[in-house]
């Protein structure tokens, strides 16, 4: 099922941080959003999963207005949402198991061999086995990263957010994580949305892109048409890297 | 913010702490956790400051009678209303409003700071019913304890500096002890430690859950200053208007 947001705009003090935008992230895809940093990127998405209320404009899951509803009708949406965050935002108290059963524990009927089934099933998956017991501050950064999408996948949402998930992890970390979010979208069909200024990221796993610029879509399209568009902002962005411009000269 | 929109906001977040919970399970399972962290860990510091007190109160007292009218017993008299009126309750829990008030502010801005506290309002969890309600009502129902077992020891505390210095013996101090007792002031003293108790737990509570995250550890450290000066304060407004009314 797809979100679609329409023309939301966002201002913090008299300051606009997003100025209308709208697209559709699509069911069974990567979509990303991408641009620099203090674009508006994060101020979308926490405007998506309803952190922020939005000023104006409607954020619509699977047909449902979510902007419309109140914290209680949101309820039946947010359990079908899954969220990585940045820093992971794992449970420090908790041990691994409990961080993943943590959902399962407050909105299923399960019994507790269920829950413990379904938590090794969602850390077996992250490649995480015999884990459970640690505690995230004796994993590593990629582990924790691991464990939340764990957690994020444990009631089988319909909609995962992933803010940044390769900030503070190496590169060959990044592709596991990369490579991850986009198998279990696969795999669930799940309508997933990745925010990222990683352009490893964008070349790994980018199906659907907004580029965000000053609270505007900017540009809309794929990890393909990104790397042969002639808009200038968008060039700038890509080949900023030292990298990316030698890459540009070789194909060229 | 002003002072009256940080009351608005405070009532607000009372009245979303004491929303039904999700579970009841979890909240009994976080609540018996909560009385672990707030009250359980904090009986060693009581017992010791307790102790002292009440030694250093029959000390006082004694050394500031030097009249022969005055008899032996009052300074277990004097000891016993000062420990049960005000040191018990009063004293113990501003020094509980540092200790588990600082604790509290840092655990939930450090929640904020890390985005835990969104990621469990994304999964749908009311995320100050899940956080704040256990505190209150484990602080509700420790507090009452703790001030109970602060009397008793502050009174052994007196009775043993008292007898091993030789300023007073058992039997008087004893009887000074039980010299015109009043059950009421007990009442007294534990009904003003559940407002206490109640405040301690939700001032903390409020400068955690509402710290600016852009602040970083800076901000997060003010929210436990500003949380134990401002818990002080209504501890002592508190303490005023409730003796006022019950014992004038």
């Amino acid at each position: 099922m797809s979100i679609i947001v329409n023309n939301i705009q966002k201002g913090f003090n008299g300051t606009e941080i997003l100025k209308g935008i709208s697209f559709e992230f699509e069911p069974g895809k990567t979509n990303l959003i991408i641009g620099q940093s203090g674009s508006g990127k994060s101020v979308l998405t926490k405007c998506i999963v309803g952190l922020y209320e939005v000023d104006k404009g409607e954020v619509i899951y699977g047909g449902e207005n979510f902007s419309a509803m109140n914290k209680a009708e949101r309820k039946h949406i947010r359990t079908q949402i899954g969220m990585l965050f940045q820093g992971s935002a794992l449970f420090d108290s908790y041990s691994v198991e409990q961080n993943v059963m943590f959902p399962l524990i407050m909105f299923s009927d399960m019994s507790k061999e269920e829950m413990i089934d379904r938590v090794n099933f969602c850390l077996k998956r992250v490649q995480l086995e015999n884990k459970n017991h640690l505690f995230p501050s004796e994993i590593s950064g990629g582990m924790q990263k691991r464990v939340a999408i764990a957690r994020a996948i444990a009631l089988n949402p319909k909609y995962l957010f992933c803010d940044e998930p390769n900030s503070g992890l190496d590169p060959k970390t990044s592709i596991v994580i990369d490579n991850l979010i986009h198998d279990l979208t696969k795999e669930y069909n799940m309508t997933t949305v990745v925010i990222t200024h990683d352009m490893n990221s964008v070349m790994e796993i980018g199906e659907n892109i907004m580029y965000i610029h000053k609270g505007e879509n900017w540009w809309t399209g794929d990890k393909h048409s990104i790397v042969t568009t002639e808009n200038k902002e968008i060039g700038d962005f890509v080949y900023a890297s030292e990298f990316m411009k030698q890459l540009r000269g070789k194909l060229s | 913010m002003n002072l009256f929109e940080h009351i608005g906001r405070f009532i607000l977040m009372i009245a979303a702490a004491f929303k039904k919970p999700e579970k009841w399970r979890v909240l009994g399972k976080n609540f018996i956790h909560e009385v672990h962290s707030i009250g359980i860990s904090s009986l060693s510091i009581v017992a010791l400051l307790s102790l002292f007190m009440g030694a250093v109160m029959v000390i006082q007292t004694a050394s500031n009678i030097d009249s022969v009218l005055i008899p032996a017993y009052t300074v277990g008299f004097a000891t016993r209303q000062s420990m049960i009126l005000e040191f018990s309750s009063t004293m113990i829990c501003l020094i509980l409003a540092g200790k588990v008030g600082s604790n509290i502010a840092s655990e939930i801005g450090t929640m904020r700071l890390t985005e835990q506290i969104d990621a469990l309002e994304v999964m749908g969890v009311n995320s100050i019913n899940h956080l704040v309600l256990p505190k209150i009502l484990a602080s509700l129902f420790i507090f009452p304890f703790i001030v109970l077992i602060s009397m008793g020891l502050g009174l052994i505390g007196g009775g043993l500096i008292g007898t091993q210095a030789g300023i007073i013996t058992l039997e008087k101090y004893i009887m000074g002890l039980q010299y015109y007792f009043d059950p009421f002031s007990i009442t007294y003293s534990l009904f003003k430690t559940l407002f206490f108790a109640f405040f301690i737990a939700t001032i903390p509570s409020y400068f955690g859950y509402y710290v600016n995250p852009s602040g970083g550890a800076l901000e997060v450290g003010r929210s436990g200053t500003k949380s134990v000066v401002a818990s002080s304060m209504v501890i002592l407004l508190i303490n005023l208007i409730i003796t006022y009314f019950l014992l004038l």
